[in-house]
């Protein structure tokens, strides 16, 4: 009885490694490693012969492993530097960009506050500890307590390069681990001010305007809010093969809604 | 036969007693290995005493001076809170609880241990932050204030249980004599039993305080997580632990900022140490001035 269940077994691995004879690597941003992630998953669910594995590093980490020829795609949060194409060419690798989603960030405050409408050098200001108090930006006077995400964030990331332009966030403000821990904070908070995926707006906390443009999945696509940037998949070249299906997979409408789903704003 | 199983066991429990030494060993050793590189990119002084916690910038700057001030804040805050409360419920349940007050009052106070950290930090960061906020008309809840009062309840099961040890292990020849000499209650309890005593609770101490530096989860949750130098109780601040949890998942493997994240845990371990290394200093002079052999 044993002889046979353990034959079994061994005949059922042998199969399974003779079947995966596909493997694609993705590497790189951990802004795109949920949807990376979640797209991989439900992908190998329906084509069980293609084994995907998604690695976080950075974007910069993506760039060099596309380059090396080390992953297949590489997730970034930004477009390729010219420096890093210019190495790529160097090296014959072609680098081609493929948009799959969009992220974009709404500033947020607490119901209560009369401030409606923020202008983006305001923003910046805030977070970098110009403006400490909502009567400097025409709201009551009271210390305005600065929310903002730990170092490790995807969205910290973009936040600084979108809002802040790559200067400190100011060393006072509160760091949260979460999209959601910050909404909440926010919605507890009178004076709070707070950054969040689009995916976190809701009644409890308001989103005034940047530059007089609401937050939403449309001035996102549209870029017409400035807290929005695309996020992108490179391949060497045109893919072909299960590297094709699978990012065929992610922009399609089944994609999109994983997109959604992993709290940014899909193409569509 | 029955001597070699004999000598076989004497080396299995030799092996599991000195485990604990290796794994203490391999924590130090990987402590070191991880933590020192940090020093070719910031001198030691720079790391110990910048202000400024910047590791992921693109000029990225890792002083940690505030994350040990606020650790140090938050300890500080957190024993005003738990000596009284620990050492006080000790005495009553030493001193006056009776019989069957003492059978419930202590499984209950021990009980408080096993409550899990997450779940102090969630009470504080759901209910006490907010009611704090309100009550004190605070910016924010989640500042020192509320991670010292939270951590301090926290410190209270392990202070008061080896405290109550620790008096009860006072021997009743003690408190015999002081009343045979016309000592009232009171000048029993402060001038003989407490001395005597005293190796016990200072350990006590001790061990409450490494629990409350130490202490990772809560003070991530309520402390507020701001790396700036404290200046009061009612400002965010972070400390080494909360650092350490919030930033090791995404530190790339090898980087700057993983080595600063090391070195930010050999400093703990060394403050913990030190804390500990005092504790023993401490119960072993107050064993020898009161001759106990204890």
């Amino acid at each position: 009885m044993n002889k046979i269940l353990v034959t079994s077994l061994i005949l059922a691995v042998l199969t399974l490694n003779a079947s995966a004879a596909s493997k694609i690597i993705m590497e790189g941003s951990t802004t795109v490693l949920p949807i990376a992630q979640a797209a991989a998953e439900v992908f190998m669910d329906s084509n069980e012969n293609v084994e995907v594995s998604v690695r976080g590093g950075g974007s910069g980490v993506g760039a060099t492993s596309i380059v090396e020829g080390t992953c297949d795609i590489a997730n970034m949060s930004r477009a390729m530097k010219g420096s890093e194409v210019q190495k790529a060419a160097d090296r014959g690798v072609i680098a081609k960009a493929h948009v799959v989603a969009m992220d974009g960030i709404a500033i947020i405050v607490h119901p209560s506050n009369n401030v409606s409408a923020l202008t983006k050098k305001q923003v910046k200001d805030i977070y970098t500890g110009k403006i400490s108090n909502w009567k400097d930006v025409g709201g009551i006077d009271a210390k305005i307590v600065v929310i903002s995400r730990d170092t490790a964030s995807g969205t910290y990331e973009a936040f600084g390069a979108l809002a802040i332009k790559g200067q400190k966030v100011r060393s006072d403000a509160l760091t949260m681990a979460s999209n959601q821990q910050i909404a909440t904070t926010v919605s507890t908070t009178e004076g709070a001010i707070g950054y969040v995926g689009l995916g976190f707006l809701s009644d409890k906390v308001k989103a005034p305007t940047i530059d007089g443009v609401l937050p939403s999945k449309k001035s996102v696509v549209t870029k017409e809010f400035p807290y929005a940037r695309p996020l992108f998949m490179y391949t060497n070249g045109n893919p072909t093969g299960d590297v094709k299906k699978l990012l065929d997979f992610i922009k399609s409408a089944e994609g999109q809604k994983l997109v959604d789903e992993q709290g940014f704003v899909s193409l569509k | 036969m029955l001597k070699f199983k004999e000598k076989l066991y004497e080396v299995l429990f030799t092996i599991l007693a000195f485990s604990s030494l290796l794994f203490l060993v391999g924590i130090v050793f990987v402590l070191f290995w991880q933590g020192l590189p940090i020093f070719k990119e910031i001198n030691f002084f720079n790391f110990i005493g910048g202000k400024y916690w910047y590791p992921t910038h693109d000029v990225p700057e890792f002083g940690i001076l505030p994350l040990i001030l606020a650790s140090l804040w938050i300890t500080f805050g957190a024993m005003i809170v738990c000596v009284p409360l620990g050492i006080g419920s000790a005495l009553y349940i030493n001193e006056i609880a009776g019989e069957k007050q003492k059978s419930i009052l202590k499984p209950l106070i021990e009980v408080l241990a096993a409550v899990p950290s997450i779940v102090f930090g969630f009470i504080g960061m759901v209910v006490v932050a907010p009611l704090l906020q309100k009550l004190l008309n605070i910016p924010t809840g989640l500042c020192a204030f509320s991670a010292s009062l939270i951590l301090g309840i926290m410190a209270v099961p392990a202070i008061c249980s080896v405290t109550e040890d620790a008096l009860s292990y006072v021997p009743r020849s003690f408190r015999e004599a002081s009343f045979a000499l016309g000592a009232n209650r009171w000048q029993t309890l402060t001038r003989v039993i407490i001395p005597a005593a005293g190796s016990g609770i200072s350990t006590a101490l001790m061990l409450g305080m490494s629990r409350i530096v130490g202490e990772t989860m809560t003070v991530l949750m309520v402390a507020g997580g701001a790396a700036v130098l404290p200046t009061s109780f009612f400002e965010p601040v972070r400390p080494m632990t909360s650092t350490i949890a919030a930033e090791m998942g995404e530190a790339v493997i090898g980087s700057a900022h993983y080595h600063a994240l090391f070195a930010i845990g050999l400093v703990l371990f060394l403050m913990t140490l030190a804390i500990n290394v005092l504790a023993e200093i401490i119960s072993r002079k107050y064993r020898l001035k009161l001759g106990l052999s204890r």
